[in-house]
Order: structure tokens, then sequence, then C-alpha cells
């Protein structure tokens, strides 16, 4: 057992870490508004009226957490398989495309019961193809995957507005002569069903749980999930014990890649029932700051979801009545992932003096090894 | 003899054009150069250049100060350097996770800039930019005076830094503390070299210009600030580091092919290139200079040889 990693997995301190990150990102963002001459009680109360305020706000706020939710349960695969997957945002935009072009040519044909599921099928395995890419050139390539991921952003950016300008734009827009770049309504068979309207919450908040927990049975549950872990923790110990350290990168930042994906599948068929341009912008980056708030854990990922939704429904809601731009949020989330990778250290270095303090002192890295080695045969 | 006489003339302002638009991949990299010699990746350069953009255009704006263009540079190398030093803690002292915290600074940068632009200056800025210089005599050459010698002061000080780069890095005692912290810090701490010092200016002096290549896109290629303008060339200055090898030289070579990619699109829309007979659809155009990092990142796979040993390694005296 590795004495060094269980201490840190157990410590208080270590669970509290990422609260503190947000509380300090809210205070520096309250200095910085403060500044610019805005009222920060003001804004983060409307902040707090626009994501709780009433019932359907609350609704809206846990819509806005399950493509966040899907994306960050991707993030823990790779972040856990040592794979740093920066391109949810495009594998995210490749699902919906993908979705809605099936939807709009024989989506409509098929009865719900066998359309729903296929479409959520091929949004996945959009995604997941998405990332594959970044995935296989990092493990037989030795290419960087933050600048593949990030560069593969971009392509996906230009290829959703190629695709929304040409072959998948609604046919009324062109013949209204408008040509506003979004895709025809999807057919009625694909749609999600609405929990409470007039709020747009929609039945893939259960699937988006659900992957939670296969995930996390997945990760922790299954020889593929702890080699998955293995290659993350240790490649040369994962080699060492006979697990194909390449396949297994790739495998991560695929199914990565397929959850978000199917992130913006769902968000597609449940919410906006079209694509349109500006689809999702900033979810695949949000879902990252959600997996690291949530201490890389799929099932932390679900009230960090919950609460990442409802910041930025909120900041929505600021941005509306008092004229706080919600751009804060994206720099405040910036902040809390610097806070939260930074606050890693000095837990690494509480457990370090822990086990010195138990009177075992004992070299992580070999430690692992051994486990590996032994729980791999 | 009059169109050949026309398409002279567009060959001309777009080879000047790719040349002013290396401006701000050559400043940025060069700069990420000397971070990761020290070893230290520094992801944060597209949130730094979105930072450098906005406060320099801003104060020379009519929003802002009106103030002198030189004013505008030193901002936005004042909030680089602010960005490199927040980047140094975070990665020397705190010695978090390089990748991730460098993504976080990026997302700082996006949402600052884009916070400040909306609400100091409601979305809008245009200034008047930085003019162009002609160099005395050698402006006159044909052809070739048009292309090289009438750039304005950022063009000709980032490809001055080329070579100061190359000296700096071999010819002076900081160039060769900061390739041997780079290399192997605990023999360069036992050197007496202070590992943390060295990074810390690296990483530093990485933000100004980072910061500089803001002001660059900014105040002189576009003479505007415009949410998320740099749109990944950041990123791509950082492959550029790679593919380059960690040689400012070959930096440069990239940071003009990509540049050249960046401005395909006008190229093409200039010359009305035609692909059997219908125009290319432009988002193909702006796909191209990221299909081609990526590219590049793959035949840049027997470079990496030369990556500095300790890059996005931390490092803590008495740790072998």
């Amino acid at each position: 057992m590795n004495l060094r990693k269980s201490l840190i997995e157990r410590d208080p301190v270590a669970i509290l870490a990422p609260v503190v990150a947000v509380a300090l990102a809210l205070v520096v963002g309250a200095g910085i508004l403060l500044a610019l001459g805005k009222d920060p009680m003001e804004a983060y109360g409307s902040m707090l009226k626009g994501a709780f305020g009433d019932a359907n706000r609350l609704n809206n706020t846990i819509t806005r957490a399950i493509p966040l939710l899907l994306v960050a349960i991707g993030i823990c695969i790779s972040f856990r398989g040592g794979v740093i997957n920066i391109g949810a945002e495009g594998q995210l935009f490749i699902g919906a495309v993908a979705v809605t072009a099936f939807s709009v040519t024989v989506g409509g044909s098929l009865p719900a019961i066998l359309a729903v599921p296929l479409a959520l099928l091929v949004g996945f395995s959009a995604g997941a193809a998405w990332g594959a890419i970044p995935g296989y050139l990092k493990a037989y390539f030795d290419v960087n995957e933050i600048l593949s991921t990030v560069m593969m952003n971009q392509i996906a950016t230009q290829m959703l507005l190629l695709l929304l300008s040409g072959p998948l734009i609604d046919p009324r827009e062109i013949q209204l002569g408008t040509r506003i770049p979004q895709s025809a309504q999807l057919p009625e068979s694909v749609w999600l069903g609405r929990l409470a309207p007039p709020s747009r919450l929609h039945t893939g908040v259960f699937i988006a749980l659900l992957a939670a927990v296969v995930v996390y049975l997945l990760l922790w549950r299954t020889p593929l999930g702890y080699r998955v872990r293995a290659v993350g923790q240790n490649k040369d110990a994962a080699r060492y014990a006979g697990i194909s350290v390449p396949l297994y990168m790739v495998l991560s930042l695929t199914l990565s890649g397929g959850l978000a994906g199917l992130a913006g599948t769902v968000e597609v068929m449940g919410v906006t029932r079209r694509m349109v341009e500006g689809f999702a912008v900033g979810y695949g980056f949000s879902g990252i700051v959600v997996a690291l708030f949530g201490r890389l854990h799929p099932l932390g990922a679900i009230p960090s979801a919950f609460f990442f939704g409802a910041l930025l429904t909120g900041a929505e809601q600021m941005q509306r009545t008092i004229q706080v731009p919600s751009a804060t949020m994206i720099a405040l989330q910036g902040l809390v992932v610097i806070f939260v990778v930074s606050s890693d250290v000095w837990v690494r270095r509480r457990a370090v003096r822990r086990a010195a303090r138990l009177g075992s002192e004992s070299p992580a890295v070999e430690l692992s090894m051994e486990t590996v080695a032994a729980e791999a045969k | 003899m009059e169109s050949s006489r026309t398409l002279l003339d567009i060959l001309i302002a777009a080879s000047g054009l790719t040349l002013a638009a290396a401006t701000p991949f050559l400043f940025a990299a060069l700069g990420e150069l000397f971070a990761q010699r020290s070893g230290v990746l520094n992801l944060g350069v597209e949130g730094i250049m979105l930072m450098g953009a906005f406060t320099s255009v801003f104060v020379i704006s009519d929003k802002g100060f009106n103030a002198h263009p030189a004013v505008g540079l030193l901002v936005a190398m004042l909030v680089g350097a602010l960005m490199g030093l927040m980047m140094a803690f975070v990665s020397v002292t705190l010695q978090a996770e390089q990748g991730i915290s460098g993504i976080g600074l990026t997302l700082f940068g996006q949402g600052m800039s884009t916070l400040l632009f909306r609400v100091l200056a409601a979305g809008v800025i245009v200034a008047g930019g930085v003019e162009k210089i002609d160099l005395p005599v050698l402006s006159n050459l044909p052809v070739l005076g048009s292309i090289f010698f009438h750039q304005d002061i950022l063009t000709y000080a980032a490809f001055a830094l080329v070579p100061i780069s190359v000296w700096v890095l071999n010819r002076t005692t900081w160039g060769l503390q900061v390739r041997a912290v780079g290399q192997n810090p605990q023999a360069a701490d036992s050197m007496g070299v202070n590992v943390a010092r060295v990074r810390y200016s690296a990483v530093i002096l990485g933000g100004v210009l980072a910061g500089v290549a803001g002001a660059s896109l900014s105040m002189a290629l576009t003479g505007v600030f415009q949410e998320n303008m740099t749109a990944g060339r950041g990123f791509i200055a950082v492959a550029l580091v790679y593919f380059g090898g960690w040689s400012p030289w070959k930096v440069m070579a990239g940071a003009l092919l990509f540049s050249a990619a960046n401005n395909l699109q006008i190229w093409v829309q200039v010359l009305d290139v035609r692909v059997a007979g219908a125009a290319i659809p432009p988002n193909l155009l702006i796909m191209l200079p990221y299909v081609l990092t990526i590219v590049v990142l793959i035949f840049a796979r027997e470079r990496q040889r030369r990556e500095p040993a300790a890059l996005t390694k931390p490092f803590e005296r008495g740790e072998n």
C-alpha cells in the first residue's frame, strides 16, 4: 500500500483545499470588481439570486451542470490516466455536430426508442474519435497533448462554422436569404424530454449522473480502470508491470473525448435542439475546472458540477441585471485552477511530513512500482 | 504587362504583411524559449498576450489616456512581467503542475481582458497604432525595400531579438545559467547558481515578451482590440519552440511559416484562388495554421531530443 498516497487521499486539508481555492478566487474577484467601480456584494448577490432565486432558476442551474458533469468525468479519466486533455471544448462541438447531422438525416424517420440511444451513441463516438487523434499522436509520436488538443479545439470550431454555414445549414435560412449559420431544428424523436417546464431541465440529468457512477466503477472497480490509473501514476512502473502504456494513453483520451462528445450531444438534444453558432462555448474549459474542483473524482464531480453550474448561471444573471460581464467567471475559474494545482504541493508536503512522523519515510515511487507489479499479476 | 505589375505589388504587400504578422509569434516564442530553456513550460502565454494586447491599446486610445504608443508598450511589458511573476511563483516556488497552471493563467487572462474590455472600453477600441518606419537607403531598394524595410519598430525589434537571444543564451553568464538550470539544476545548484532566481528571471522575461507580443498584435498589426483576438497564437508560439528545437533561428523560421499560413486567407482572397472554379471556404483556410501546428509537432519529434532535460520538473534543494 502506498502510504504517502493514502495519506494524501485521507487528509482533510486535501478535501478542503478546493473549497479554500474557490473562496480565495471569489475574494480576489471581489477586489477586481471593486477596483472597476462595481459593488461586489451586489454582483455576488445577483449571482446567488440568478442561480437559486426560485425553482425555475434552480432547475436551470441543474440543466447547466449536466454538460459540465459529463465533460468533467471525462477529464477525470484522462488526468487520472496521465494525459492532460484540454480538448473537451472541441470534442463537445464534434459530438454535437455529429448528432445534429445524424438527427436531421436519419433520426427523424426512427421511433424515439431507437433514435435517442442511437443519437447518444453517435455523439459519444464522434467525440471519442476526435479525442483519439491527439491520444494516438501522444502515445506513438510523442506529440504534446496539451498543444495538440488546443489546436484540435480551434479546428473543431472552424469545422463547426463550416458545416453550419454549408451542408448543415437550416434550409429555411437559405429560403429566407438570411443565411444565419445554424442547423434545422432536430426532429422530435431525438429530443430529451423536459422535466419541469418552463425551465429547460431535461432527462439528460439522469444520463450524466449514471455516467458519473459508471466512470467511478470503471476507474476503481475494473482491471481496465486500474491500468488507466497505473499508467497515470507511474509510466515506468506500469510498463514494468506489463501494461501497454501507449494503448492506455489512447484509451483514456478516447473515453475522455467520448464523454465530452456526449456532453454536447445531451445539450443539443435537451436544451437547444438545434446547432447554433456559439453553442456551448466555454463548457469544455469549465469542465476542466469542475474536474479539478472535484479532486478528479467522478463522484466528487457531481457536487462540483452543480456548484459551477450555479456560478455560470448566476454570472449570466449578473451580466443582465447589473452589467457585470460574465467573463468575470472565466477569470475566476482561471484563478481556481491555479489555486487548486498550487495547493497540491502543500498537501503533498504535509503527507511527507506525516509519513515521516509515522516513522516510515517510504520512497513512494519504488513502493508503487511493487504494488503495480504485484496487483497486475 | 499592367496585370503582372499589380500581381507583383500584391506579392510585395503580402510578403511585407507576412513579416509584420510574424512579430507577435516571434516575441512570444522567443520569450517562451527562455522560460523553457530554464526548465519552465509556461502555457499562460495566450493569456498574457491577451492582457498585453488589451492594456496597451487601451492606454493609447481615447477610451484610456491617449498615451504615446511607447507608453502602451511599457504597460504591456509591465502586465506581462506581473503575469510572468505569477507563473514563476506557482511553478518555481509552489512547484505546481506546469501544464495545468499555465492553462489556469490563460483562462485568467482571457476572462480578465474581456472583463476589462467590456467595463472600461464598452466593447470597442480603435487606436491610431504604430507608424511604419522606412529605414534610410535600404527602403529604397527595389522590391526588397518595401518588403523588409518598410515595417514598424516592433517588427524590426522582433527580428533583431533573434541574434540577440542567441548571443544572450550562448555568450552571457545569465544565458549560461538559464541553460544550466534547465538541463541539470542539481549540478547548477552545486556550482552556486541560484536555480529559483534564474528560473524566475527567465519566466518573467518570457512574460514581458509575451506582453509585447500582445501589444504588437493590437497596437501595431490591427489597431484594435477584440475579445480573444489572439485566437490560439500564444499556444502556437509554445509549439514553435518545440518546432525550432529550442534554437532562436529555427524558431524564427517557424514564425515566418506560421505567419504565412495565418495570412493565407488574405492571399487567397486577394489573388482570387479557386479550386475547380469554386472559392475556398475561409473556415478551411483559418484552420490551416492549427493543422500545420499538429503536423509540425509530429515532425519535431526528432528535435525533442534537444529538449531541456529538466523541462516541467520542479527543483527542490537537497533532492536528487
